[in-house]
């Protein structure tokens, strides 16, 4: 089998992996659902910017429930700690993501504007509020979540939601927000057309102004800001038993998180991309290309996840209260034997399900126009 | 340590949100089955009435499986949310198939899902049953998943426990793929969910039947249904059987308990089936017996005894006095002693661990504990017998009467005259709630039966909880409470509006409302 320790690399790329795949797809079902009802004027419009994701949305949805999954079982500790320490930021994602499957299948099985007004403003607090909650989180990463564990390995959580609502984390937020915003925008460019498709245009090019700026806010606080950055006292020992109380944290101060760019300078190349990708997004959707935005928003996706992971990496949730019961890919993962099967379904199904999700859009590709709605009102959502 | 209420409270939390799920996946499975075969039936046949037949059922379909994604939601959060120490202590294990859920199964269903409903006119006519094939292959390999992990919990194969994690790890994937117990549980559990879907197209079109409606639709759903029944009902019940024979041999405490077997028997076992059990004084008053049952079928031979609950509660407290040398043992190692005596007296005495942990509700140290709460947590080990007794007896009611009503069915089929039997299709219209009770009070029997544990004799439940407060729960109990009780509202409003309108939903201009007066429907409401 694998070396336990590349085991443990592949699997933070892996989980990595699985949450670009669900911020570059159902990122879009999300910020194309939080812009709906500002960009779609009539019930046509909002049903052909639904429609455009109506048959994949809920593929979508699976990278998010796999990532979930896959946090169960590479890294049981960090999904025990973080859901039950963000206990209520979790159960607001949950409570907004209830309003999608419902949402896209009731809408417009009834015709009556109040129930079509109210499920639409239903699908925009389900892709607006995970969107905004998950950039909250990853914030507070940065910032350490107040936990400790006894010597049982049993968490205590002493933080509350509103102490997640920091200034810092809530920037977080909006940098997710408009991330996903400006992709959802971008998507309706490609699949729609007419008034709907220059107002996406429009708010695919505010969306990804606000990254940039928050984007940037977010580069400059954490290296003039005083965060403190978090790193093992001594050299790890990647094969040592896992026990996360058994390692030794520092804080090191500013540049606290800085560290890891200034090692491997290659990793430069995310925040690069992050940038480099809104600039196209806002030039690309001022002159409405499309395709030239999407691919910008996508960039800029990859490049913002990546800028956050590299920063942290190897820490997976840094503990402000007591530094050393931080938890890190190297002593929070499963053992050797779970990692290696995992690994070998990952193999198998990762590239299948990539073949046969790429032939459901080529299938279901095309502009939906509002004629198309119309002479399909029965059978579409 | 976590107060008792945070306990009972993040159980009830998913006792409520785990039946709750429960209420549409199993009408997922089936309908998916159905749905498949209907349109299987389209694609040799060319008839086009088969390919409404997949519509309009796919409607209903569409309108329960939102329910179920939303539902499904909560279950993969809640683990983690509110179960963070079992997270911890067995996501090495319980974590696996999950993932490998999403990854086979999920990403399949719910990828073609999408072109089942929006790629009827994208799509040739074997490429669309090919996709609709996929979401019942889909849905049912998530099952298999689901139940694996399930399976683990009552029969806990193929781990170890790790003293320098803190935590079960896995040393043996083929055991937990093959477990037993999870075999068993996935036939029976979709079988289950196959019947689900019958007695829902059986019972909808007998309505129509009923209202003479839309004939020859109805009578064609009714067949399909009540064929696809017959041959479900047969498989989920000699499944459960099957469980049965495995629960005799892997958890002897849940069957005694089903059975009220109190004490020990001279095999083979007399089956009691009626009767009042009485936990406090452990004996069953009004017992209705048919001798030598209970022998035959839990054990299959005339020989062996199935152990009553007398006895089995003297086996555990051997275990949890042995449970408290391991507990001690494992102080010592925590702390660094890796002396050799130790490490082969640990591992001689670490299969009671789970038992010595039992003794953390009453003594939190387990090694200081009392005559007294060693007895307190011998009473545990016994779940709750008149509950599971009267539960396990609504179950097997409801799938013998379900039985009875596909034999009546399927014969009125075979002699085509199921509209002139007015009372067998009320018999069919009445017994729509029979699958949900059955599968309700069959999961009762599987999760309540496995208490004190929530990890079959390794991790006691109390112990499993996040560290939350009462508020926290309460908290998510009532908003959960509130938000599915909405949808459940909407649910049946809708799902019940399309089954009265029947086929004329789907605006072909064949069926019934579209003749008489097009453009209203039941209720007066414009339709959509």
């Amino acid at each position: 089998m694998i070396e336990y320790e590349l085991l443990k690399i592949i699997w933070w790329v892996l989980v990595g992996v699985l949450l670009i795949g669900f911020a570059l797809t159902d990122g879009f079902d999300m910020g194309s659902m939080a812009l709906m009802p500002f960009v779609g004027k009539t019930d046509s419009e909002r049903r052909a910017a639904i429609n455009t994701i109506a048959p994949h949305w809920d593929g979508n949805q699976v990278w998010f429930i796999t990532a979930g999954g896959a946090l169960f079982a590479a890294w049981p500790m960090v999904y025990s700690v973080a859901f039950s320490g963000m206990y209520w930021a979790l159960l607001l994602v949950l409570f907004a993501l209830f309003l999608r499957p419902v949402g896209f299948d009731y809408r417009s099985k009834l015709d009556n504007t109040k129930w079509r007004n109210s499920w639409d403003w239903g699908l925009c607090i389900g892709g607006a509020v995970p969107a905004l909650v998950f950039g909250v989180a990853f914030g507070n990463l940065f910032l350490g979540l107040p936990f400790g564990l006894d010597d049982t390995l049993r968490s205590e959580y002493t933080g509350s939601f509103f102490a997640l609502l920091n200034p810092f984390a809530v920037v977080c937020g909006v940098v997710s927000l408009s991330m996903l915003c400006a992709h959802g925008g971008a998507w309706l460019m490609l699949r729609t057309d007419e008034a709907l498709k220059q107002r996406s245009a429009k708010a695919t090019q505010i969306m990804a102004i606000i990254f940039l700026i928050c984007f940037l806010v977010i580069g400059a606080w954490l290296y003039f800001g005083q965060v403190p950055g978090y790193s093992y006292a001594v050299a790890i020992d990647p094969n040592a038993a896992l026990n996360p109380l058994a390692k030794e944290v520092v804080t090191n101060s500013n540049p606290g998180w800085m560290n890891n760019y200034s090692t491997y300078p290659v990793t430069k190349v995310a925040p690069v991309l992050a940038i480099l990708g809104a600039i196209i997004a806002i030039f690309a959707s001022s002159k409405a290309k499309a395709g030239l935005s999407f691919t910008g928003t996508s960039l800029m996706i990859v490049g913002a996840i990546l800028t956050a992971g590299f920063a942290l990496f190897p820490f997976l949730l840094p503990s402000s209260i007591n530094p050393n019961s931080s938890l890190t890919m190297w002593d929070a993962v499963s053992s050797h034997l779970t990692l290696g099967v995992m690994t070998v379904a990952a193999c198998i199904f990762v590239p299948l399900i990539l073949i046969y999700t790429s032939w459901s859009y080529y299938k279901m590709w095309g502009v939906i126009t509002n004629k198309h709605i119309e002479s399909n009102s029965h059978s579409l959502y | 340590m976590i107060s008792e209420s945070v306990v009972d409270l993040s159980r009830f939390q998913f006792a409520m949100t785990a039946m709750y799920h429960f209420l549409f996946v199993p009408l997922t499975l089936g309908l998916a089955f159905i749905l498949a075969i209907m349109e299987t039936t389209y694609v040799i046949s060319g008839k086009e009435i088969y390919k409404d037949m997949t519509k309009f059922w796919g409607k209903l379909f569409g309108i329960n499986f939102a329910l179920g994604v939303t539902t499904g939601l909560t279950m993969e959060f809640q683990f983690g949310t509110n179960w963070a120490y079992y997270s911890h202590y067995v996501g090495d294990i319980f974590g696996a198939p999950l993932a490998i859920e999403g990854l086979m199964a999920f990403f399949l269903e719910s990828t073609f899902i999408g072109l089942f409903f929006f790629g009827w006119d994208r799509l040739t006519k074997v490429q669309h049953l090919g996709v609709t094939w996929l979401v019942a292959l889909g849905s049912n390999m998530s099952a298999l998943w689901i139940l694996v992990a399930n399976g683990w919990m009552q029969n806990p194969v193929g781990a170890a426990f790790n003293f320098e994690t803190m935590r079960m790890e896995l040393v043996d994937f083929g055991a937990l793929i093959f477990n037993p117990v999870a075999q068993v549980k996935f036939v029976h559990t979709v079988s289950a969910g196959y019947v689900t879907g019958a007695i829902f197209v059986l019972a909808i079109s007998s309505y129509y039947l009923l209202k003479k409606r839309d004939l020859p639709f109805a009578r064609r759903s009714f067949a399909i249904a009540a064929i696809f029944g017959l041959a479900s009902t047969l498989s989920v019940i000699l499944l459960g059987d099957e469980s049965g024979y495995e629960l005799g041999d892997v958890q002897k405490t849940k069957l005694a308990a089903i059975e009220a077997e109190w004490d020990t028997h001279p095999a083979p076992a007399p089956f009691t089936l009626f009767g009042v059990p009485n936990h406090e004084e452990m004996r069953t008053d009004y017992a209705v017996k048919i001798p030598y049952a209970l022998g035959l079928i839990a054990t299959r031979s005339t020989t062996k005894e199935v152990t009553g609950l007398k006895d089995l509660m003297q086996q555990h407290e051997v275990r949890i006095r042995n449970g408290m040398l391991a507990y001690a043992e494992l102080e010592k190692l925590r702390a660094g002693d890796r002396s050799p005596e130790l490490l082969a007296s640990f591992e001689k005495n670490q299969k009671d661990l789970g038992y010595g942990l039992l003794l953390k509700k009453y003594a939190p140290n387990v090694v200081d504990a009392s005559e007294q709460n060693i007895k307190a947590a011998v009473k545990d080990t016994v779940p709750n017998v008149t509950a599971l007794f009267f539960s396990f007896r609504a179950m097997v009611a409801s799938g013998f009467l379900m039985l009875l009503l596909f034999i009546l069915a399927t014969w009125a089929v075979a002699k085509r005259n199921a509209e002139n039997k007015p009372w067998l299709l009320k018999y069919a219209l009445l017994a729509l709630p029979l699958p949900w009770i059955a599968a309700q009070t069959g999961w009762y029997v599987a999760e309540g039966g496995r208490q004190p544990w929530s990890i079959g004799e390794i991790l006691p439940t109390h112990l499993s909880t996040s560290s939350l407060s009462t508020g926290d729960v309460w908290g998510s109990i009532l908003a959960l409470a509130a938000f599915y009780t909405a949808l459940l509202i909407i649910e049946m409003y809708l799902m019940i509006k399309f089954a009265r309108l029947g086929p004329s939903s789907l605006h072909t201009g064949k069926y019934h409302f579209e003749k008489q007066e097009p453009k209203t429907a039941v209720n007066g409401e414009a339709l959509s």
